[in-house]
């Protein structure tokens, strides 16, 4: 037997995800011995202090390239340290809007309806358990994108499944719905990792390895057994799509998104997209590469069906988180057609159109959370009626989200828009182009529609209510909001500090 | 050449627009003045622009101003750029002087409306992003201003909001303008993703070099966005319902200048359509189909204001047509936009005037004999009303005849065509536009003795009769000379050789003013010469009631697109609706306390979800093999 060889890591490279696991461990520490009074401060000044630092280190890596950082296992590349970056960003603005602790059970454990259950909310104390939690789920998603084997690209899977599985059902009102939410993306989570286990099983199988380069070089000398290559890429395929909420793999988005508490929501919606596309971009860009001409009919198909889909039935929607929820899917359709680009303009859109709707989604369920009456939170729509006239500053910011989703010109999502769909084009993938501006242009009806009703309609008069949101919250909110016009109007400095960072190393 | 001075253009307008909105209750004693004053710097600036243009040589007139590098990566280079050329100066004019002329005419229109202050915001906010549409220099920065008016229309249109019809009314303008809008963001893309670039210049430059296939799908696109916007066929079922706004807006936005969009649209991109015939010839056929279309409408409206929505269309058909003539035929369809933008805007100006001396009646058979008590309305409206029809020396009949000429000349079969449906286009015109004057303002009173109608405050017919000086007088200084034509050349480039002549000048003005006078003729011996009911007849046939529904756009639409929709909607939300009752279902069983969480996830549901991945995987795998078969 050979010697234990004692693994290579550079630290530094790999750090930032370090920190975030770091300051999750200190969390529970915390959790289990600081006092409840001082939980919820010290809980979330290390969970921002965390992320902070972590996103000062990534910034001082970032022209940092290597292969090696892992023994192989991860890629620090642009790309990767943009992804990693955008979802540290957003998760610090989610943060900020689960600092607002009144979305929040305070008994986790309780069940609905108990003596228990009341008792935990007369103390008047705060659940501080979400911010460990959190950090979890970020270190997680963090691995998820820089990825570059399948073993640890299913550990990341999981790492940022299960602590968002969790999160889900921490719902102070409805709590039936969110823990029916929370059990439902867990069976469901499980059942589609179980397919991403079996493809890579499969693809293993094929290539003799578990390295994305090393399945990319099989496919192009294709030496291997091209139906479990295809079976392979397939299965795989198909415990991404559940992430990123493609169709026919979505129907969990609508039911969580909903009965998630809103600030997950919020923070499960942007970041996750991120890490999901990122890996998927990674998995499809480097290891499937050479499969193109294979994989690239489905996945057509598969993005048009997801854009028309999300579009019309966000349609029909009469609860604003389950439209924001399908508006999720469709954009996850527009994301589709970067991958579908597989060239360089493609991947630069492609982050872009994260970040971008990431910013823009965590802001519109930031304001979900301020609407309210002394139930919780309103998110029957027509319950928003006349909010315009109310308070006109919060309805115009969620307008401007709101025609971001749209792609209207001088907000991010048009540059968002332009960009992948200008890639797509390049790439010769004419349909997808004219089913994303065509389902483009119907789902902006129904952002319109909020829109309208927010500013058209006479108020009803039922108790409904904006808050005054606490300064973190407002914070999240108005960066979001910030961002969402500048990247529309000034796009030019993220676009080429993406255009000259991001590139996959194989 | 650059200027500095053409972001003032936009800016002055923007600037009021914000004012008004955040100065709130505030505001309210001085929001129309300052609005107008606003829209008149505009029209200052314009003057000032078009006077050093004047002085310049005809190479040097264009002038640029670039305001910052907007989208900058690898090669895509995108700046948020300002041009000034023979074109756009046009219409630069067109929109702050006929705009500041409206400005005024609201002062005294909206007196009595609380939200005054709100409405000229919201008019001073469309005059900024028409005016970034007509300045912007590259098509990316026309379409922040197509967004931009199609925004502020909205807003304009529903600005009566408390009527329900009048929301579906903007919702309806909303939905066509977004399939327009939806050809433009094609024809963009396609134009980037073929040609590189997307300014008017590079794009003109590559275009000689691109495959006709391309140029012919960017063509497509961007007449798609053109009906969209300038309401021809068959997008054009928007534009009877958008008279709900004030009518103000009305002749603002749907008469003088944002439905006119399409045809500057079409005409800037004069170097696409002329190396795509195919394209052009769409563009050409649209425009004839839409002039007779909405004339054909236009004689079966009683609203006053749907019958002059009607002939917009027919005329903005016209301009359409016009445009899709080629090189021979554009600097006549921006004469007939310019002539139009004066008499339509006045003759609006005019039905919102006899509106506002009617109780805001609208019913053209409850007017009659109106020249009596409102004679300067009367007056103004009748000399749009000669304009429109053709008479000369009026402004229409020198543009309208041009338009009627090119096409004959255009050739063949095609030529005769057109020239045919432009030349009916004309009696039937005079045709309706006889009508409506006979009605409102001709035979006996119909309306009920409780109303006084009175002649309008000097601040609205002001306004009428600077507009009426443009109806009597544009047309023939345009002509003289050719100085419209020569004046834009540089632009739109013109074919060197005339192509042979079918009719004689001559002959096709004999010949239209003998259909006008048929038209005019038929009118009087059936509207003047006999009682008018008081309530539409419905025994009539069965051509007039399908006009009367508007050609049955809307039941086209209904069925075609809506139901469709709808039906599509519904069958996927199938899928959904189960969820979200399930859901509330599991939710109440669980309260009755029938059972712990887990038992929610047994009725079924999750089941059905996982099944969904199930096929998708299976499905997904089968196409994979299917593919590489």
């Amino acid at each position: 037997m050979s010697g234990f060889v004692s693994p290579v890591l550079i630290y530094s490279l790999i750090a930032p995800i370090l920190i975030v696991l770091g300051g999750a461990v200190l969390g529970v520490l915390v959790e289990a011995f600081a006092s409840r009074k001082i939980r919820p401060v010290l809980q979330l000044s290390l969970t921002i202090g965390t992320l902070v630092l972590a996103l000062a280190q990534l910034w001082r890596i970032r022209h940092e390239t290597s292969g090696g950082a892992a023994m192989g296992s991860v890629a620090i590349d642009g790309a990767g340290l943009l992804m990693q970056a955008g979802i540290v960003f957003m998760a610090i603005l989610g943060v900020f809007l689960i600092a607002d602790q009144e979305n929040f059970t305070v008994l986790a454990a309780a069940v609905p309806g108990s003596p228990e259950e009341a008792h935990s909310i007369k103390s008047g104390e705060h659940l501080t358990e979400i911010y460990p939690l959190t950090l979890f789920a970020v270190a997680g998603m963090m691995l998820f994108p820089i990825s570059t084997d399948l073993i640890t690209l299913f550990v990341a899977l999981e790492m940022l499944s299960l602590p968002l599985y969790l999160m889900a059902g921490l719902s102070r009102r409805r709590r039936l719905m969110s823990q029916e939410a929370a059990l439902k993306y867990f069976l469901l989570g499980a059942f589609s990792s179980a397919f991403f286990l079996f493809g890579a099983a499969y693809l293993y199988g094929f290539s003799g390895t578990v390295s994305l380069s090393g399945i990319g070089a099989a496919v192009s000398g294709s030496n291997g057994n091209s139906v479990f290559m295809l079976i392979g890429i397939g299965f795989l395929s198909v415990g991404l799509l559940f992430k990123v909420g493609a169709v026919p793999f979505h129907a969990w988005t609508p039911d969580v998104y909903q009965g998630a508490p809103t600030p997950v929501t919020a923070f499960m919606a942007a970041a996750t997209k991120v890490a999901a596309f990122g890996a998927l971009l990674r998995i499809f860009y480097v290891g499937f590469a050479n499969a193109y001409w294979d994989w690239r009919p489905f996945i057509t198909v598969i993005a048009i069906i997801t854009m028309l889909f999300g579009s019309f039935v966000a349609i029909a929607q009469r609860d604003i988180k389950r439209m924001l929820a399908y508006s999720s899917i469709a954009h996850a359709g527009f994301l589709l057609s970067g991958v579908l680009a597989m060239n360089k303009a493609g991947l630069d859109a492609s982050i872009f159109y994260l970040i971008a709707y990431g910013v823009a989604t965590l802001g519109a369920f930031g304001v979900v959370t301020l609407v309210r009456d002394s139930a919780g939170e309103i998110t029957d729509l027509n319950r928003w009626a006349g909010l315009g006239k109310r308070s006109p500053f919060v309805a115009t910011v969620f307008a401007t989200f709101l025609l971001g989703f749209a792609g209207i010109p001088l907000t991010s999502g048009f540059i968002g828009k332009f960009s992948i769909f200008s890639a797509a084009y390049e790439s010769g993938n004419k349909a997808v182009v004219i089913v994303g501006v065509l389902s483009s242009a119907i789902a902006a009806y129904f952002y319109i529609r909020v829109i309208v009703l927010m500013f058209f309609t006479d108020p009803v008069e039922d108790g409904t209510s904006v808050i005054i949101p606490s300064v973190l919250t407002r914070i999240s909110i108005v960066s979001a909001f910030v961002l969402t016009i500048f990247l529309g109007v000034f796009p030019t400095p993220l676009l080429n500090f993406i255009s000259s960072t991001a590139i996959f190393i194989r | 050449m650059t200027s500095n001075y053409l972001v003032y253009l936009i800016a002055l307008p923007l600037l009021g627009s914000a004012l008004l909105l955040f100065a709130g209750r505030k505001a309210d004693k001085w929001g129309h003045l300052l609005g107008t004053a606003m829209s008149g710097g505009a029209f200052v600036i314009g003057l000032y622009e078009f006077s050093q243009m004047l002085g310049r040589s005809t190479e040097q007139r264009a002038v640029t101003q670039k305001l910052f590098s907007w989208i900058s990566v690898g090669s895509f280079q995108v700046d948020a750029g300002l041009m000034l050329d023979q074109l756009s100066i046009c219409f630069v004019l067109l929109i702050t002087g006929v705009g500041t002329l409206i400005h005024i005419y609201s002062i005294a229109y909206m007196s009595h409306d609380l939200d005054r202050r709100r409405f000229f915001a919201y008019l001073n906010l469309f005059i900024a992003a028409m005016l970034l549409l007509v300045l912007g220099d590259s098509y990316l920065n026309l379409y922040v201003g197509w967004e931009g008016v199609g925004l502020a229309s909205y807003l304009l249109i529903g600005f009566w909001n408390q009527k329900p019809t009048y929301a579906t009314a903007a919702k309806k303008a909303f939905v066509a303008n977004r399939v327009g809008d939806m050809g433009l963001s094609l024809a963009i893309m396609i134009a980037f993703a073929t040609l590189g670039t997307v300014s008017f210049a590079g794009v003109k430059e590559q275009a000689s070099q691109a495959s006709t296939g391309a140029l012919t799908a960017i063509g497509i696109m961007l007449l798609v966005a053109a009906t969209g916007k300038s309401a021809q066929f068959p997008l054009q079922a928007w534009l009877g319902d958008a008279m709900a706004g004030p009518t103000p807006v009305s002749a603002l936005i749907h008469a003088a200048t944002m439905v006119t969009a399409g045809v500057y649209l079409i005409t800037r991109s004069n170097f696409i359509f002329d190396a795509a015939p195919t394209a052009q010839l769409c563009v050409a056929i649209i425009g004839a189909i839409t002039l007779l279309f909405g004339a054909i409408i236009g004689t079966a409206k009683d609203d006053i204001k749907k019958a002059l929505a009607a002939s917009t269309m027919s005329q903005i058909g016209y301009m359409v047509l016009g445009a899709g003539l080629g090189p021979a035929g554009y600097a006549f369809a921006i004469m007939h936009l310019l002539t139009h933008g004066f008499f339509k805007a006045g003759m609006f100006l005019g039905a919102g005037s006899v509106m506002h001396g009617m109780d805001d009646e609208v019913n053209m058979r409850r007017y009659g004999g109106l020249s009596k008590f409102m004679p300067i309305t009367f007056a103004t409206f009748g000399l749009g009303y000669l304009a429109i029809i053709g008479v000369p020396p009026f402004a229409g009949f020198y543009s309208k005849d041009k338009i009627i000429e090119v096409a004959f000349n255009a050739g063949g079969i095609k030529g005769i065509t057109l020239g045919c449906a432009a030349l009916l286009g004309a009696a039937i015109t005079a045709f309706y536009m006889t009508r409506v004057v006979i009605l409102t303002f001709a035979g006996s009173k119909r309306w009920d003795d409780k109303a006084h109608p009175h002649e309008s405050p000097v601040l609205m017919w002001l306004p009428m009769a600077l507009l009426a000086i443009g109806s009597v007088a544009s047309g023939f200084i345009f002509t003289r000379g050719n100085s419209l034509k020569n004046w834009l050349a540089p632009v739109v480039e013109q074919s060197p050789v005339h192509e042979g002549e079918l009719l004689k000048p001559e002959v096709v003005s004999v010949l239209a003013l003998v259909l006008v006078l048929l038209g005019v003729g038929l009118a009087v011996v059936k509207y003047l010469r006999k009682e008018i009911p008081l309530v539409a007849p419905t025994n009539v046939s069965i051509f007039t009631r399908i006009a009367r529904r508007d050609l049955l756009q809307d039941d086209f639409n209904e069925a075609v697109f809506m139901k469709t929709g709808q039906k599509l909607t519904k069958a996927l939300v199938v899928t959904d609706k189960s969820i979200i009752d399930g859901a509330v279902r599991g939710v109440a069983k669980l309260v009755q306390g029938s059972g712990s969480a887990l038992r929610t996830t047994q009725t079924g549901f999750v089941r059905s979800y996982a099944m969904w991945i199930l096929i998708g995987a299976i499905g997904l795998v089968a196409a994979i093999w299917v593919v590489t078969l």
